[in-house]
């Protein structure tokens, strides 16, 4: 379809010179046996299924779990290049918390004409019980997850905000251990920033948004729907390396005016709920009354002060494209400054002249579902058949404000390890950032997704994608 | 830590113990069968199922009762509700669902005998791999024990399993004893009618115990002793005095970091009493069903209470 040359590629620049960012690591790579990478390639995957790190699947038989592919050769990303990114990304996401603040008070953002109400109104996440309430701290959206993706040496694109509820941090934090299991001596070559203290560092943003009747060490619990949910392994994982409780609903009930789990010893009250829960589940009182997933009252709790839920509920407002193709007026009206990190041109079907470019240029662009996830519900153009585009222009016609366009982008490319060499797939990058009422921490490193089939640009391991370990060099 | 883990780990516990004692079932079955003409092997491999309790189960898919067919009955049938490889697959849930109260170590046992039993147990077991595949089933108890006794931190987590392992073990040791009675109960034709050592070997067997008890006892093999050995004498760890003394203690432990006792010490402590003034005098007086059924009773007393007590359940 394209030659190699289109793309940017991470390991190499033109004429196959090595980048500044893995100087060290082909040194170190171009002295390796290929049978000795070979059988390092295989081992991965054997250890990862007897750590259990998996993830489920449910298919018409039976419940399977599955792993996420990894591949053995990481993204590097220079010193340079982080801080740049950080800067980027710190302003979109006070601009995002600042954002959620002002949806549920004023709304001095559509008040000023900068932001149509009827993304608000149509918006599924947005909530009503959520109007007039502060949570404590004033924070949002305490994890975020930003899927960046790169076109070119100075080009990284916002492509996604995830405030809902960011997933994958495990994988970051595993994929490091193996590598360093797999090859230690590669880490005493190449100086590389740690990510290992990132559940310490967690724990220490969650304790800081901990409401005011917390005592001074601030009791955390992760909700998690069971360990039927996809990503059971994440939380319960997250829940150990935090030393937090690891709760299902059934576990948790309001007693005194506060949520309280079951412990051996009684009803002991929790501080701060990182849930894993989506926002109807949560309180069968208030939202989802079938749901056996939440806490019955847990909102009324919430709303008295009692308790600190991240994400706050109704965050998966900032998860819309609808919202994110007004993000570079978001960051603008909260920062008052330009935004360092752009989106990726986005078209809005709702839009009339929009509509029609997208309809005329169908072939060429990537349609979204606004409240799509995880890869469903899109159209690739480039890569798509007659039939499938077909469908789209109906879908689009029936409800425009369901959909946005984006160009097919030049992802960048990292090499993989295959059985006949490295080969080039194209990667995206997810850095997970922490926020609490005076800091936005982000670890250097994140989840970098990689489509392993040749000339793929959908990362999403629930279409087949696989994860590498992401390197920050240090200065 | 939470009721609801405490429960998972007391029944990831529980369930390895049955895994464990369905394969020694099968291990004193085996070698039984192996000894026998075919007539008296039927009716060994009916007596295993029976004393796994799975009577009712198997009953219902075969009429017979063949070797080929009990094994893999007992190790891997979808029918059957008890299967070892259901067990193991019960195991590895309640290991997920404790896993922040457990070691990774303990953990990577579990989540590996997962892996390496469901490998074995994907096609049905034919007789040459069928004394393997029992032997894989008991290294993995030993190896899960063995992660939990060198990893496990002595709190909680480390008690509520261990009562789970004696709570059970102690309840199958007294239902083998029980299914096995009218072998042990020294009647009057038993004076001077030659025993079966066979079936004596096969009840010490089912607990590993055979050569425990030989080594105590020489060449000596009457019922009195093997009761005795299997009721009374707390240096073999599959005895009902010695499951008592260790769950009592683990018992003892959750209480003082509780620092308070529940009804499940107050029963612990009736019980391990009753136990440590018997003789097996006074369980044959008594009558040995009579003590079993009355042992069972209270050991179901005790689980009850202890789940009560700790909040395993909302």
């Amino acid at each position: 379809m394209r030659g190699k040359a289109d793309f940017f590629d991470e390991m190499h620049g033109s004429g196959g010179s090595v980048r500044p960012a893995y100087a060290d690591y082909c040194k170190w790579f171009d002295g390796q046996k290929d049978e000795v990478l070979s059988r390092k390639h295989a081992e991965a995957e054997t250890n990862f299924r007897k750590t259990g790190i998996t993830f489920n699947v449910y298919g018409e038989d039976e419940a399977e779990e599955r792993l996420i592919p990894f591949d053995m050769v990481p993204r590097i990303i220079t010193a340079g290049e982080w801080r740049r990114l950080t800067r980027g990304i710190e302003q979109r996401v006070s601009a995002l918390n600042a954002f959620m603040h002002d949806l549920y008070h004023r709304q001095e953002i559509v008040r000023a004409g900068r932001l149509p109400e009827a993304l608000l109104r149509d918006n599924e996440a947005w909530l009503a019980n959520m109007v007039g309430l502060t949570p404590p701290g004033g924070v949002y959206t305490h994890i975020v997850g930003i899927d960046l993706v790169r076109t070119g040496p100075d080009e990284f694109y916002v492509l996604e905000d995830n405030a809902r509820t960011p997933s994958g941090v495990s994988y970051m934090l595993e994929n490091r251990e193996s590598m360093m299991a797999m090859f230690p001596e590669l880490f005493m070559r190449v100086p590389v920033e740690t990510v290992s203290d990132y559940p310490r560092r967690l724990a220490k943003s969650l304790a800081a948004c901990a409401p005011k009747c917390a005592g001074p060490n601030p009791r955390i619990a992760v909700l998690t729907p069971g360990i039927y949910n996809a990503a059971y392994f994440e939380h319960a994982f997250l829940a150990d390396q935090m030393g937090a409780e690891l709760v299902e609903g059934s576990d948790l009930r309001v007693v005194n005016g506060r949520v309280a789990m079951r412990t051996t010893h009684g009803y002991e009250p929790v501080d701060v709920i990182y849930r894993r829960v989506d926002d109807e589940f949560l309180d069968p009182l208030t939202f989802n009354p079938a749901s056996v997933l939440g806490v019955p009252g847990i909102m009324d709790v919430y709303r008295a002060g009692g308790v600190t839920i991240a994400n706050a509920p109704g965050t998966g407002v900032c998860d819309d494209k609808a919202i994110y193709s007004f993000m570079p007026e978001i960051v603008e009206f909260y920062t008052g400054e330009k935004p360092l990190l752009p989106n990726v041109e986005t078209w809005r079907c709702a839009d009339e002249d929009s509509r029609q470019y997208v309809l005329d240029n169908l072939a060429d662009l990537v349609v979204k579902e606004v409240h799509g996830s995880g890869g469903y519900g899109m159209l690739v153009g480039p890569a798509s058949t007659r039939e499938k585009i077909e469908e789209f222009r109906h879908k689009i016609m029936e409800r425009p404000e369901n959909y946005i366009a984006q160009p097919t982008l030049s992802l960048s490319t990292c090499p993989i390890f295959t059985e006949s060499g490295l080969a080039p797939r194209h990667v995206d990058l997810r850095p997970f950032v922490l926020v609490s009422p005076d800091k936005i921490d982000i670890v250097p490193g994140g989840l970098t997704r990689v489509a392993l089939e040749e000339g793929s640009l959908v990362v999403n391991s629930s279409q087949g994608g696989g994860t590498k370990d992401t390197w920050v060099l240090k200065d | 830590m939470l009721g609801r883990t405490a429960n998972g780990l007391y029944w990831m516990f529980r369930y390895l113990e049955r895994a464990e004692n369905y394969a020694r079932l099968l291990d004193a079955g085996l070698r039984l069968a192996l000894t026998r003409d075919l007539t008296t092997a039927e009716e060994e491999w009916r007596s295993v199922i029976e004393t796994a309790g799975q009577r009712q189960f198997y009953e219902r898919k075969h009429a017979t009762y063949t070797g080929m067919q009990v094994w893999n009955f007992m190790l891997r049938d979808k029918n059957n509700p008890s299967s070892i490889l259901t067990m193991f697959g019960l195991v590895r849930q309640n290991a997920r669902l404790a896993r922040n109260a457990i070691s990774s170590e303990l953990w990577e046992a579990i989540n590996g005998n997962w892996l390496e039993i469901d490998e074995q147990l994907k096609e049905p077991v034919a007789e040459n791999r069928v004394l393997e595949t029992v032997a894989t089933i008991r290294r993995a108890s030993t190896l899960a024990h063995g992660a939990m006794a060198g990893s496990m931190l002595r709190e909680e987590p480390y008690h509520f399993g261990r009562c789970g392992t004696f709570i059970e073990r102690a309840d199958a040791v007294a239902r083998i004893l029980d299914m096995k009675y009218y072998l042990l109960l020294p009647s009057l034709s038993y004076v001077g009618t030659s025993l079966d050592t066979g079936q004596w070997d096969q009840v010490l067997r089912s607990v590993s115990g055979d050569r425990a008890y030989r080594w105590i006892n020489a060449a000596q093999i009457d019922a009195r002793r093997i009761c005795e050995f299997l009721i009374l004498d707390d240096r073999f760890p599959r005895s009902l005095s010695y499951c008592y003394m260790l769950l009592r203690e683990n018992l003892d432990a959750l209480a003082q970091v509780h620092g308070t006792e529940g009804r499940c010490n107050a029963l612990m402590r009736g019980a391990d009493q009753r136990l440590s003034d018997l003789t097996i005098d006074d369980i044959f007086d008594q009558g040995l069903h009579e003590f079993l059924l009355e042992f069972t009773a209270s050991n179901a007393a005790i689980a009850d209470a202890i789940a009560q007590d700790y909040r395993f359940l909302a």
